[in-house]
């Protein structure tokens, strides 16, 4: 026998990091954040994203995001349905750090993460049909063949909702996924490790790098940001209801980003939440008169 | 005399019976207005055509307490069929007034009669007729059952087209069941005055539509009102950012149309004669100055000094001048400051090394005018390749293969319009994927439908109007 069992176990506690570019990352400002459970033990310390961890991440977007919006609908609708497979195998963890970071009951934090992974389904099942409830075929007055699809906005810079972390984290991310955007997400204070460990299962779901990128950290703090980056495309707002949106909103109309308002917001789990993170381009092709 | 020279055919005005002063139009009534009155004049001789109010915030104030009224106690509660048939009504009546709303739009605006009256006119009693037919369908714009209009919606336009843009605002919004309070811009408020005229006959309730005239201070104050529910702007990019910024943190929903600097694309392969014409329509129509002008030629290296001397050759048969000729192609630029600004932009690119040629043309003595212009040699780095100009001047690029034409049509902080000019659909298709614009023309350019969407990508602005994702726009979901 090379080793010797003892009585206790000591644990392995998990260091989270960000998640940029499909890769994970420590802040480069160094900084973290420490996390405790209800009853007031250490949990674990959580990276604090910078500034500069909000540009990286949203070049990595950029940059991924094409490759994303080019593949066809039904790849990325068996990719977001990975999603929710890998979710489901790993629900243990995620009710244990629901119930560790949120202080949630067992019951409800198992809930939460089932209605998450349905969540995931539901959306999977969009990628390919919507189109076809936000496009057209426009009959004009000519003689033209003229079609109207949805695209992606591009990058995507997301406060999630404060509550109900995971849940609320995949409320915003799956819809702007749909359509091809790739995504910056600012996760709820509250839950940094169940956002974490999302980003893990995104990595291990053949969703290709950069794609979705997460930074624990302080919504307040990189929120503007983010909101100000010429290289975002539209702004989430769902989870900013206590931050000073309406600054946000402001800095965001310089480059004339389109901005999902916290209030009244949109109803997650409806086409017109994919839709509002879309552009219609229409295109015009001439007939030959025969 | 050149073989090109045909005898002046002149329309004649006495089909237009203006009055010397127009007044706002609130509550169904010609009212004062509070602010200083101003003239509008012909671009194409600088005479004045008539006087007109400025609505000053007390005229805000009222205008919307109307549209708020007809739409509580009017407008709201209509059914959707009688809605409609008041929009068709509508529709008939800008079609008998055709030819005088085209004579009064060309008067005003500075733009070729041949454009008011076979594209402008037209349109817009095609947009009231096709938004006529939503008004009693709004459970089918894929918003579910029973979708609720916004309530109150103000409306702010520009020069360009004033009376298209007024059609592309006001009848998906009354069409929806929103009231309006549209304010015109203050170079071309004639036509919207006679729009005034039609609703009376259409018999149209009061307060369902409101005119404001007067300058951005009228509309800035439109845009602040705390009882406004909806904003719809067509303009330039820099007011849609003061107005984004305007409405930050309220209930108001905005759609934005803003500027443009769109991309022709010119594959070796295209059919050159159209191409050719859809390049020449793409930024000589309306002398340029359209959001989604074709101000951009990208012209493949090969084939560049075939299509320039083409595009010169045909450039040299547009005839310049009285807008109200039926021969005349390029009309009045519409204002002083607009002349400024193009003039300013060419001289800056020609600063930057590009290469500028016009045709030999007459300038009338009288009135503003540019001639149509082309610059080549142009970088992507150079301004006249990243501002938009909003007149008639084409800037020449060149490029390679498919990706780099693709690369620098989408190197624009603007999104709005794209042409493309091959004769291999696959390769059209393809690019067209790949541009980054609300509104990609392949082997057509300039066309506009109310059944087709309309509007940008990026800076461009948000929102489409046309189609059902234009209906939209005026709606929101049932409860």
């Amino acid at each position: 026998m090379a080793t010797t069992k003892t009585a206790t176990r000591l644990d392995v506690p998990k260091t989270y990091k960000l998640f940029i570019g499909g890769a994970f990352p420590r802040s480069e400002s160094g900084r973290v954040t420490e996390v405790r459970s209800p009853d007031g033990g250490f949990v674990a310390n959580v990276a604090k994203a910078s500034r500069k961890d909000a540009r990286d991440a949203v070049r990595a977007a950029r940059k991924a995001q094409p490759g994303w919006a080019g593949a066809t609908a039904y790849n990325r609708g068996q990719v977001l349905y990975r999603v929710a497979e890998v979710l489901e195998g790993r629900k243990a963890q995620f009710v244990d750090e629901l119930v560790r970071s949120e202080g949630l009951s067992a019951a409800r934090a198992q809930q939460q993460v089932e209605d998450a992974v349905d969540l995931w389904v539901w959306h999977a099942g969009w990628t390919d049909k919507i189109a076809q409830i936000g496009g057209s075929a426009n009959p004009v007055a000519g003689p033209y063949f003229n079609l109207s699809v949805p695209e992606p906005t591009g990058v995507v810079a997301i406060v999630a909702p404060q509550q109900q972390g995971l849940l609320g984290l995949t409320s915003v991310i799956a819809p702007a996924l749909v359509t091809g955007n790739a995504v910056v997400v600012v996760p709820a204070a509250s839950s940094p490790l169940a956002a974490i460990s999302l980003g893990e299962v995104l990595a291990t779901s053949d969703l290709p790098g950069g794609v979705v990128n997460v930074l624990t950290g302080d919504p307040a703090e990189l929120a503007p940001w983010l909101a100000g980056h010429a290289d975002v495309n539209a702004l989430d707002l769902t989870g900013a209801g206590g931050l000073d949106w309406v600054e946000l909103e402001v800095i965001a109309a310089d480059t004339l980003k389109r901005v999902i308002r916290p209030e009244p917001g949109l109803a997650p789990e409806t086409p017109q939440r994919i839709l509002a993170l879309t552009e219609t381009k229409t295109v015009w092709h001439t007939k030959s008169r025969l | 005399m050149a073989f090109l020279d045909y005898a002046p055919a002149p329309e004649s005005t006495s089909i237009l019976d203006l009055r010397d002063d127009y007044r706002l139009w609130i509550g169904g009534e010609w009212v004062d207005g509070g602010g200083t009155p101003f003239a509008s004049i012909s671009p194409s001789t600088e005479q004045r055509i008539a006087m007109f109010a400025s609505a000053d915030e007390g005229d805000v104030d009222a205008a919307v307490a109307a549209a708020r009224t007809a739409f509580r106690t009017v407008w709201g509660p209509m059914s959707g069929r009688d809605r409609g048939k008041y929009l068709f009504r509508i529709a008939r009546l800008l079609q008998e007034r055709a030819r005088e709303l085209a004579v009064a739009e060309t008067l005003d605006n500075g733009k070729p009669i041949k454009e008011t009256r076979d594209a402008d006119v037209p349109l817009v009693a095609q947009w009231f007729f096709h938004c006529a037919g939503w008004a009693d369908k709004l459970d089918h714009v894929g918003l579910g059952a029973a979708p609720q209009p916004h309530g109150v919606s103000a409306q702010i336009i520009p020069w360009n087209f004033p009376l298209l843009m007024l059609a592309w605002k006001v009848a998906p919004a009354l069409a929806a069941g929103n009231t309006v309070v549209l304010k015109p811009a203050e170079t071309t408020p004639l036509t919207a005055m006679l729009f005034a005229e039609i609703c009376e006959q259409a018999g149209l309730p009061a307060g369902v539509v409101n005119l404001l005239t007067g300058a951005g201070d009228t509309g800035a104050a439109l845009v602040r009102h705390p009882d406004v529910d909806k904003v719809a702007f067509t303009g330039s990019t820099a007011v849609g950012r003061e107005i984004a910024k305007a409405i930050a943190g309220t209930d108001k929903k905005l759609t934005l149309e803003l500027g443009g600097k769109g991309a022709n694309i010119v594959f070796d392969d295209a059919p050159l004669d159209q191409a050719i014409e859809g390049i020449v329509n793409g930024v000589f129509f309306n002398q340029g100055q359209v959001c989604c002008a074709g101000s951009r030629l990208l012209v493949q290296e090969n084939v560049h000094d075939a299509v320039l001397e083409r595009l010169k050759e045909r450039m040299s048969t547009l005839r310049l001048g009285d807008p109200l000729d039926k021969n005349t192609d390029v009309g009045a630029i519409n204002s002083a400051e607009q002349l400024e600004r193009i003039t300013r932009l060419v001289d800056r690119g020609e600063a930057e090394g590009g290469e500028r040629w016009s045709p030999a043309c007459e300038i009338p003595a009288q009135g503003y005018w540019f001639p149509p212009t082309v610059v080549t040699g142009v970088e992507a780095s150079s301004t006249i390749a990243r501002e938009e100009i909003f007149g008639p001047v084409l800037s020449v690029l060149t490029f390679r293969t498919p990706d780099e034409a693709i690369a620098k049509a989408n190197n624009s902080p603007y999104g709005l319009s794209a042409g493309i000019w091959s004769d291999k659909g696959s390769r059209v298709l393809a690019v067209a994927d790949k541009l980054r614009a609300g509104v990609v023309w392949t082997n057509t350019f300039n066309k506009f439908d109310p059944t087709s969407p309309f509007g940008g990508y990026k800076e461009s602005g948000y929102g489409r109007e046309g189609g059902i994702q234009g209906m939209q726009a005026y709606l929101k979901a049932g409860k």
